[in-house]
Parts: C-alpha cells; sequence; structure tokens
C-alpha cells in the first residue's frame, strides 16, 4: 500500500477539517473525491508532511510519515498545487530549484517535454505565461525532482477546457512512461473516472467510501439505469 | 581619540522650551483644520516628550556625574530592553518577535559600541556611551521594526508561493531567502537614503546641537559623520540578525509553514 492513514484528524483555526479519517491509497493512480472544503486539500498536504495530523497516523510505504525526514520525503513525494506559485525567474530557473537544492543532475527540456511543454519554453520569463502554461511549469519542477509519488491538487481547476483536456492527456501520458503513481484531488468524479482507478470520496471531514472507482464513482446514467432496473 | 564636545555650553530656559509650543499648536490646528483626528496623539507625544526627556536628564546627570561606565552600560540595557518591546508591537505579524528583537538590538548596540571604543573613536566613558548608545538602540529599534514588518507581511502574502517551495524539499530557510532580501532591505532605506542627501537636504541632530552648542563646524561634521558611518553599521546588525532569528518563528521544526495558506 503506498498510503494508510489511521484515525486521522486535523483542525484548523479552531475548525475540525479531516475527523478520524481511515483511508488507503494503493500504487498507481488514485483520487481523493469530494466537494469544496471537504477537507482533501488538507488530507493531501498531511501526505507530504505539509502539515501533520492533530492525532492518527500517515505511512507511507508502511512507514510513519513522521519518522522520516520531512524534505526527502516531499523530493520522493512531489506536490504540485492548485494555483500556479512560481519563483520569480525563467522556466529553466523554476524546473532547476528542486534538483539544485536536492543535488541532483536533471534535464529542464525533457522535464517539459514530460509536462507537455515546448522544451523551446525554457528560457522564458514563467511570470508571463498564461495560467495554463504556469500550471505545467509546475508540474514539470515537481517532475524535476523525479519522484516516486506526484500529488495533484485539483490540477486543472483553473483551466478551460480545452487546457484541462491537454492536462489531463498530459497524466495519461505520465503514467504510460514511467512508474510514477499519482494521488488526484478533485471535486470532479468525472475527470476522477478517466484518471484513476482507485478512489477516496470525502464528505465534511468523513471519509464516505472508497475502493475501486467504477464501485465508489457511480455515474448519473448508471444510478438511472440502476433504480429503473430496480423498479422493474 | 576624543571627539571635540561643544566648545562652550549654552543655558536653555523652561520658558524657552515653553515658547517652542507655539510651533505644535500649529501642527494642532492643521490637524484640526482638515480633521486628521491626531490633535489627541500630538498632545499625548508632547507630554510624554516633556516627561520622559526630563527624566533621562535627570537619569543621564547622575550617570555623568558617577562618572560610572558600569551605570551607562545599565542605562544602555534598559533601552535594549524598552527597544525590544515598542519594536514587537510594530512587528505584528511575526510570532514571538521580542527575542529576535532583544537579541538584535543587544548585539548590535554591544558590536558598534565596542568597535568604536575598540577602535579609539570614543572614550569608554559615560559621556560618550550615553548619547551614542541611545541613538544606535534608537536607529536600530526602528530598522529592525521595520524589517520584521515586512517580512511578515510578505510571508502572509506569499504564503502560497513558500509552501510550493517547502513542498519541492526547501528548507524554511530556503523558502523565505527571497522575502529575506527585501526585508533587509526596507529596514535599512530609510538610513542610507538619510545619509546620502545628508549635508544637501537635511542636517542631522547632531550636526545641528554641537552648531548650537557653538562648536566649530568641521568638528560637527567629522562627529556627525562618525555617527552616521556607526548608525549604519548598527542598522544593518540589527535588521539582519532580527530577521536571521525570527524567519525560523513562521515555520515548525519540520519545515511547515505554522499559518499555511487558506485552502
Amino acid at each position: 500500500m503506498l498510503f494508510e492513514l489511521e484515525g486521522v484528524t486535523y483542525s484548523r483555526a479552531g475548525k475540525v477539517v479531516l475527523d478520524d479519517v481511515n483511508a488507503r491509497l494503493p500504487v498507481g493512480a488514485s483520487g481523493v473525491v469530494g466537494p469544496s472544503g471537504s477537507g482533501k486539500s488538507t488530507l493531501l498536504r498531511l501526505l507530504n508532511r505539509l502539515a501533520d495530523p492533530d492525532a492518527g497516523r500517515v505511512r507511507y510505504q508502511g512507514t510513519d510519515v513522521r519518522d522520516m525526514d520531512p524534505l526527502s520525503l516531499r523530493r520522493e513525494v512531489s506536490l504540485v498545487p492548485q494555483l500556479p506559485a512560481l519563483i520569480d525567474g525563467t522556466v529553466h530557473d523554476n524546473v532547476a530549484f528542486g534538483p539544485r537544492l536536492a543535488g541532483h543532475s536533471f534535464d529542464t527540456r525533457s522535464c517539459l517535454e514530460l509536462a507537455g511543454l515546448d522544451p523551446e519554453f525554457e528560457g522564458r520569463d514563467a511570470s508571463k505565461l498564461s495560467v495554463g502554461e504556469q500550471q505545467r511549469v509546475m508540474l514539470a519542477r515537481a517532475l524535476a525532482l523525479e519522484p516516486r509519488v506526484l500529488l495533484l491538487d485539483e490540477p486543472t481547476s483553473a483551466l478551460d477546457q480545452a487546457a484541462r483536456d491537454a492536462i489531463e492527456a498530459t497524466l495519461g501520458g505520465l503514467r504510460e512512461r514511467t512508474a510514477i503513481s499519482l494521488v488526484i484531488v478533485t471535486h470532479d468524479t468525472e475527470q476522477a473516472r478517466r484518471l484513476v482507478e482507485y478512489a477516496v470520496r470525502i464528505e465534511r471531514g468523513r471519509v464516505s467510501s472508497q475502493g475501486p472507482t467504477d464501485e465508489v464513482l457511480v455515474s448519473p446514467e448508471e444510478i438511472s439505469v440502476a433504480a429503473w432496473e430496480d423498479a422493474s | 581619540m576624543t571627539p571635540p564636545l561643544a566648545a562652550s555650553s549654552i543655558n536653555v530656559s523652561l520658558g524657552e522650551v515653553a515658547a517652542a509650543l507655539v510651533l505644535v499648536a500649529i501642527a494642532a490646528i492643521a490637524s484640526r483644520s482638515w480633521h486628521a483626528g491626531l490633535e489627541e496623539d500630538i498632545g499625548i507625544a508632547v507630554l510624554r516628550s516633556f516627561i520622559q526627556l526630563t527624566a533621562i536628564g535627570y537619569v543621564i546627570t547622575v550617570i555623568f556625574d558617577q562618572d560610572s561606565a558600569l551605570l551607562a552600560i545599565a542605562l544602555i540595557v534598559v533601552m535594549v530592553v524598552f527597544g525590544a518591546f515598542t519594536a514587537r508591537h510594530r512587528a505584528k505579524g511575526v510570532p514571538n518577535a521580542f527575542w529576535p528583537l532583544l537579541v538584535s538590538l543587544g548585539v548590535a548596540a554591544a558590536a558598534t559600541l565596542g568597535l568604536v571604543v575598540g577602535l579609539g573613536i570614543f572614550d569608554a566613558t559615560p559621556r560618550y556611551l550615553v548619547p551614542v548608545g541611545g541613538m544606535v538602540i534608537g536607529n536600530s529599534m526602528t530598522a529592525a521594526a521595520v524589517a520584521l514588518n515586512r517580512l511578515g507581511e510578505d510571508v502572509h502574502d506569499q504564503s502560497r508561493r513558500i509552501e510550493a517551495t517547502l513542498a519541492l524539499g526547501a528548507t524554511s530557510s530556503e523558502a523565505v531567502t527571497p522575502l529575506v532580501q527585501r526585508s533587509l532591505r526596507s529596514g535599512m532605506i530609510t538610513l542610507v537614503d538619510s545619509t546620502k542627501t545628508t549635508g544637501l537636504i537635511f542636517f542631522p541632530g547632531t550636526m545641528v546641537g554641537m552648531l548650537l552648542a557653538g562648536a566649530d563646524p568641521t568638528d560637527a561634521v567629522r562627529l556627525q559623520l562618525i555617527l552616521l558611518y556607526v548608525l549604519l553599521g548598527a542598522t544593518s546588525i540589527a535588521a539582519l540578525l532580527s530577521i536571521t532569528l525570527a524567519r525560523r518563528n513562521f515555520f515548525t521544526s519540520a519545515h511547515q509553514l505554522r499559518e499555511p495558506p487558506q485552502p
């Protein structure tokens, strides 16, 4: 199992955000699905120790993440936030940031290509790119660390449909070309059905169901057919 | 070296001080006319400055009469503590700002006074230690408070960017480095700018005081230059040290932002 959460509780400013969460996320592509404000993004931040739970345990490959060096964990389990948050400088400066800190070698152009960006972007000013392009730079700079796991927080929520489709295609291609595991937070159940094999549904800070995507995220059409079959 | 102090002393009566209140009245009238709402603050400022300066005048008189370097150092320690308390209120956005401020003001005062005495610029006597210490601590306090205030605002405004950087495996120090540069600049720029324009746009206080007391202008200028250079060193130490110590307070030991961005 890639991640296991046992009795995880997390509060912020006196408000319980996650309440006794028990969840498992296997190797491969998993999704954390639920409405806005349900605690999905907070759960994601616990996976690479951007925050620690008030109670309970988060395990990564069987080890409590509190027993791991947070910096090493974040290089292995890399998070791409919901909104682009790039450093000042060129696309290359951004892609190089993580590997330089870690002392890793890297190839900016191949990272950009993996993230679905033209390698010619490397010299461009990152602040002058469109939101969709910036989101791809965020993806490229996470990939430059060669992580085992990529945590993606609503990766297409700020994008139009064309950019969303392109990012989804990129993520699909990434799964085919690399051994990387994905954990995707999304409020869009249709997107989860397209991208992940295992889903954890979360509502008001509690896990309501989890399992293979086909079982957990039933489409409206399937619900209608099932209801019609039951009625007949 | 003992810098030349006033060649002759001047006597200022309380009546002359009271006469200067005419200028304060102008400030109060301006505030009232334009509904700036500063009349009460002006009144408090006048009252506090009178009480505080009169009190410190008596304290300094005692210390000068005793001619005790230990008493001078004790007064400087008190000024450092009060400076840290005052600056803490200005740096509201920084968690537990008092200790970084106390250490930075203390080090700035000790380092600069130690250097000027060690280099033979001033004698280690109360007549030099007290006024120079007061200037050093006052300016250091302002620089550190401005720098920390800027740091607190920037960390709050850029929490998303900081957390995205932490998510790439950056340490908390690495994540705030760009903000540290800006905060240091904010803390020092006022003094640097005023040092650039000194003599052209304004005459600094020490020089004015010496000229009024009848000192030779060349001596007044030289002493002022020494003090400006001392203050540049002191403010840079205070701003840099306060930022270096305070930046840790925004993070946990696991390099997590204590106040993460709103989801």
